[in-house]
């Protein structure tokens, strides 16, 4: 054994080169033919897809504060929101009513038509292209669904700093102050769906759990066919066809969020 | 050294007072706790078609699991799993597991309360989805 330590630096580096390369084969039979037996997540057969879902609310049918009611309370049914709070600074709003100049304050002239003038506008998150919202949530917990455009909130990861309702120029989300379970009307629980805790941020969602079993949005059913979803990238779904026929406004356009609620008026 | 006796009973003080933890509580283990299975979840068990992953996996990995499935449904749209025979659930807490075990008092409870965790699970998903 002349040269032993040449012979052992040799040995010990095939060994490593050995050691080495065995998790990367592995890792590569692992990853090579699906086991048929491996359990597996899919969307559901039902669901209902789109690029960038989208509302068009057709305010011609809807004359008063009134006419609004059947949607909001469709809302507030079925996802458990606390309308019995009475304090305005707490109170919890997925959609709700607006005057012209509220809802669109950049539109509204300084003579508008009586009729318009008094009118009460639908409103509610429009799930921005380019929400301001996401921008601030330092947590992630709010986010725009790659899957379908909607802009969605994680409740797990919300810890209430409220940046995205100041982000918002839409003021479409609520703060929890309170335990939101004490304030649900006994009557107007859903109990498939799950309410919020004290603490945290929310607000409309698109019915992203009505989507996932092939139904429509609580208030687009509800509106009897005044307000109309769809895919806004699709040129063949209702909504495009709608946008084509009629003139449309958004919500505070200029600021560039691109809402996806279009109204016409 | 005439310091000795002082040091041996301090020892000896420190020494009980350290282990105080230890021998106040001797003997007073409490039991393991006794899950009672809801009828739906027994009938399951006992025609072998089981829970979405085997008894083990569930025991050791339930909250693993369920963080995965949020995620799943929540970010990615992806309401379905597809278990390893082929069924599919809807992954839902409040429809789906307590659909079986819905009876949370004597089935999550109990083990939570040996463990003392306490999961907030509660404060936003309905824990009897049917209202009974």
């Amino acid at each position: 054994m002349e040269s032993s330590r040449r012979r052992f630096l040799k040995l010990a580096g095939i060994s490593a080169v050995g050691l080495g390369t065995a998790p990367a084969l592995n890792a590569f039979a692992a990853s090579g033919g699906h086991d048929a037996a491996q359990p597996y997540v899919k969307k559901g057969a039902r669901a209902l897809r789109a690029k960038q879902w989208a509302m068009v609310i057709d305010t011609r049918r809807f004359h008063s504060a009134k006419d609004l009611e059947p949607m909001i309370e469709a809302c507030n049914k079925s996802h458990n929101i606390p309308t019995k709070i009475t304090n305005t600074d707490h109170e919890i709003k997925w959609i709700w009513e607006a005057e012209f100049h509220h809802a669109f304050p950049t539109k509204a002239s300084k003579f508008l038509s009586e009729e318009i003038e008094h009118k009460s506008f639908l409103v509610l998150c429009n799930h921005c292209e380019n929400p301001s919202c996401v921008r601030a949530c330092p947590t992630k917990a709010t986010f725009k669904r790659e899957s379908d455009g909607i802009v969605l909130m994680d409740f797990h990861r919300c810890i209430g700093c409220r940046f995205c309702m100041a982000a918002c120029p839409f003021g479409a989300r609520s703060f929890n102050f309170r335990d939101p379970r004490d304030f649900i009307p006994e009557d107007d629980k859903n109990l498939e769906f799950p309410t919020r805790m004290k603490g945290v941020v929310e607000k409309c969602n698109f019915c992203a759990e009505r989507l996932a079993v092939g139904k429509e949005p609580a208030c687009v059913e509800a509106s009897d066919g005044a307000i109309i979803f769809g895919d806004l990238y699709d040129p063949h779904s209702h909504v495009r066809e709608v946008l084509k026929e009629n003139y449309t406004i958004r919500r505070k356009q200029q600021l560039g969020t691109e809402p996806s609620v279009y109204y016409i008026v | 050294m005439s310091d000795k006796k002082i040091i041996i009973a301090g020892l000896a003080i420190f020494f009980v007072l350290i282990t105080f933890p230890f021998w106040i509580n001797m003997g007073k283990a409490a039991n393991a706790p006794e899950l009672i299975l809801a009828p739906t979840a027994q009938a399951a068990m006992d025609s072998g078609e089981g829970c979405v992953l085997p008894l083990d996996e569930m025991r050791a990995n339930h909250m693993q699991i369920l963080d995965l499935w949020r995620h799943s449904v929540v970010r990615n749209a992806e309401r379905i799993y597809v278990g390893a025979d082929g069924k599919e659930y809807n992954m839902s807490l409040s429809n789906t597991c307590l659909d079986c075990h819905s009876n949370k008092a004597d089935f999550c409870d109990r083990c939570h309360n040996y463990a003392s965790v306490t999961p907030y699970c509660w404060d936003c998903h309905i824990d009897n989805p049917k209202g009974e």
